[in-house]
């Protein structure tokens, strides 16, 4: 059979390119070729005698270490073996080498930050050599990453699995009108190159999860939570202090906002704070709650302010404290936060070692494909079988619990009662009426159901996905909001 | 020590590889003759990256991709005689990488320099460019005493088949 030498062996074959050996078996074969040159034997096996990692042998066009027996598979006369020496290489790693010297065009970019004596040259290729891992790129993200890239990070992460609308670009703006329905990942990716090339941005496009974050986390030194939900608050905050890495964090409500750093060496944790999540349904996102656009642009500024005091190694962070912003009155405020020393998550003796389900753990249910028919008893009626109703002329009574503001904005002809009224003024209602409550996606309605169900109304139903529901399926000239 | 020698064609064509594959690096295998003065270049063969997990900054070409080229190269009667590939955003030096993983001794390995150029934008803007491409040469015998020594390069005119 066949040994196809390399051009860098062939020295030691006398020139041949190709030898032939008697074998049986691959083992065989090579033995058979550094017996006939010896001087090969240093350059295909190490010193104990092992097959040299960059060395590949290939059986006709199978590597042998894909098939059965390897060095002992079989070969034949018709067989024909190569030796492959790796071909590979590549540029240096950016991630371990750390860069010791700003370019030119560093020098001008960061001039205003290098006559600074908190930052200097020292303090800029801090931020140079930093790894920042954003999560979100929305109404927190968008402020966040913006003013980072801009001072000069050198690594910026951002998770977001998220596409661009336009009820977004009212706070979010890092995305622009002709964004909408890209993803957000690259909207941003491209206004943030736009504001600074030199920053390296590593997306993820994905949910984050228990089974991915640790693995994510592992590249950063610092993670900015711009999270919309509590479930991934919970796996940010317990996934930063399993890595041992900060937790810059805020959150927003409609005005009010609040920030502060946790997973700090000898700082509290997110948990220290909220031991539990709210039940859920109880705090609205901003779909349901509304924000005022401007707050997360506040907030988000403050996480990227923590963040970069962090990494400068400047001033006094919000280790400790919980900063509360209050943007109608203009107030802030500030809470000392202690760590708690029986947390489950960063106290002395923690039981919660790896990440855990955070839904189940925020008591949000399981998804499933098929909706619900009844919640907590009240039964859920869909918006076509509403339609249905209305249209056979049944004796339905439509209760609407919104405010009276988005009353004005799109309403399907229900009675109107505010959600927060209903107890004083639910003596308009006739407990024995066919009646169906609805709000805008489904949730105050439920609570709306549950509270008449409990005082005797016997025949309520919910609306399931609120007049939402009835925009996108029933009637598209009712306006979305 | 002996140039690396070849026409004008491949040279361009080794560099346009790289622009193709930004921000990636790209590979290829360099076919050809060692002859008394020169190593020669008869054709540059583009191949594959499977390092599509750290595709910007490393290449590896696929060892069953390198069988069928010395295949096909020994059916011309060529032999191999070096490798190219690109680095992004990054000058045309071999990396501590680039030696480590280099093990063809007596083969040449080009590398081509790729800037990534900031424009508006537009259909038809470049989005980067090849700036130097450097030859180098594996000298040594064994692992521990090998090196990558500059090479010159010498590009002649293309001459029509």
């Amino acid at each position: 059979m066949q040994i196809h030498i390399p051009t860098p062996l062939r020295q030691y074959t006398g020139k041949q390119a190709t030898v032939h050996v008697s074998a049986r078996t691959v083992a065989e074969a090579l033995a058979g070729l550094t017996s006939q040159f010896p001087e090969l034997r240093k350059h295909l096996y190490t010193e104990d005698g092992k097959l040299r990692a960059f060395v590949n042998i290939y059986r006709n066009d199978e590597d042998i270490r894909y098939i059965d027996g390897k060095e002992n598979a079989p070969v034949n006369d018709s067989d024909s073996l190569s030796i492959i020496p790796s071909i590979a290489g590549g540029a240096p790693v950016a991630e371990t080498t750390a860069a010791n010297a700003l370019t030119p065009e560093e020098m001008a970019r960061y001039s205003r930050h290098l006559i600074l004596p908190e930052v200097g040259e020292a303090g800029q290729l801090k931020l140079k050599n930093g790894r920042v891992l954003c999560i979100g790129a929305g109404g927190l993200g968008a402020p966040l990453t913006m003013y980072l890239a801009a001072a000069g990070l050198g690594t910026l992460g951002i998770v977001d699995f998220d596409v661009v609308e336009a009820s977004n670009l009212h706070r979010q703006v890092i995305h622009g009108t002709g964004d909408i329905g890209r993803p957000k990942l690259d909207s941003a990716e491209d206004s943030l190159k736009a504001i600074n090339p030199n920053v390296k941005i590593v997306k993820f496009e994905t949910k984050l999860t228990s089974e991915n974050a640790l693995r994510i986390f592992k590249d950063f030194d610092i993670v900015a939570d711009g999270t919309d939900n509590f479930p991934t608050r919970y796996l940010v905050n317990d996934a930063c202090v399993l890595s041992g890495i900060p937790n810059v964090y805020a959150s927003i409500y409609r005005f009010e906002g609040q920030a502060s750093v946790f997973g700090a060496p000898d700082g509290p944790c997110y948990r220290c704070l909220y031991p539990e999540p709210p039940p859920p349904g109880l705090v609205p996102s901003c779909a349901e709650g509304g924000v005022l656009g401007i707050l997360p642009g506040l907030l988000g500024m403050i996480q990227a302010t923590e963040t970069i005091k962090l990494i400068l190694g400047e001033g006094e962070p919000l280790i400790g404290r919980l900063l509360l912003v209050d943007t109608l009155a203009m107030r802030f405020r500030e809470l000392k936060l202690h760590k708690n020393a029986d947390c489950p998550v960063c106290g002395s003796h923690p039981t919660v070692t790896k990440l855990i389900d955070y839904a189940e753990f925020c008591g949000i249910p399981a998804k499933s494909t098929v909706p619900a028919s009844e919640i907590n008893g009240v039964p859920q009626m869909e918006v076509g079988e509403l339609k249905r109703r209305m249209d056979a002329g049944e004796n339905v009574f439509v209760l609407d619990v919104r405010e009276p503001f988005e009353f004005s904005i799109a309403q399907i002809g229900g009675h109107l009662i505010p959600l927060n009224d209903l107890p004083q003024r639910v003596r308009e209602l006739d407990p024995n009426r066919e009646t169906v409550v609805h709000c805008k996606v489904g949730g105050r309605s439920q609570r709306a159901a549950e509270f008449l169900a409990q005082r005797g109304f016997k025949k309520v139903h919910n609306l399931a996905g609120g007049i939402a529901a009835w925009s996108e399926k029933i009637d598209p000239s009712v306006p979305k909001y | 020590m002996q140039a690396l020698r070849m026409d004008q064609t491949q040279y361009d064509m080794i560099r346009r590889h790289g622009e193709e594959t930004f921000p990636h690096e790209c590979c290829g295998v360099l076919l050809g003759h060692a002859e008394e003065a020169a190593n020669v270049v008869v054709d540059a063969i583009r191949a594959g990256n499977i390092r599509t997990d750290s595709a910007h900054n490393r290449y590896q070409i696929a060892p069953q991709e390198l069988i069928r080229i010395q295949r096909e190269a020994r059916q011309r009667g060529l032999d191999i005689v070096g490798f190219y590939h690109s680095h992004p955003d990054h000058p045309a030096q071999w990396s501590k990488t680039d030696l480590a993983e280099a093990h063809w001794f007596g083969c040449s390995y080009v590398i081509t320099s790729v800037v990534g150029l900031q424009n508006t934008g537009g259909a038809g803007t470049a989005r980067c460019r090849a700036t130097d491409t450097n030859a180098f040469l594996l000298t040594g015998t064994v692992e521990e005493d090998k090196r990558l020594d500059a090479q010159p390069m010498e590009v002649t005119a293309t001459v029509s088949a």
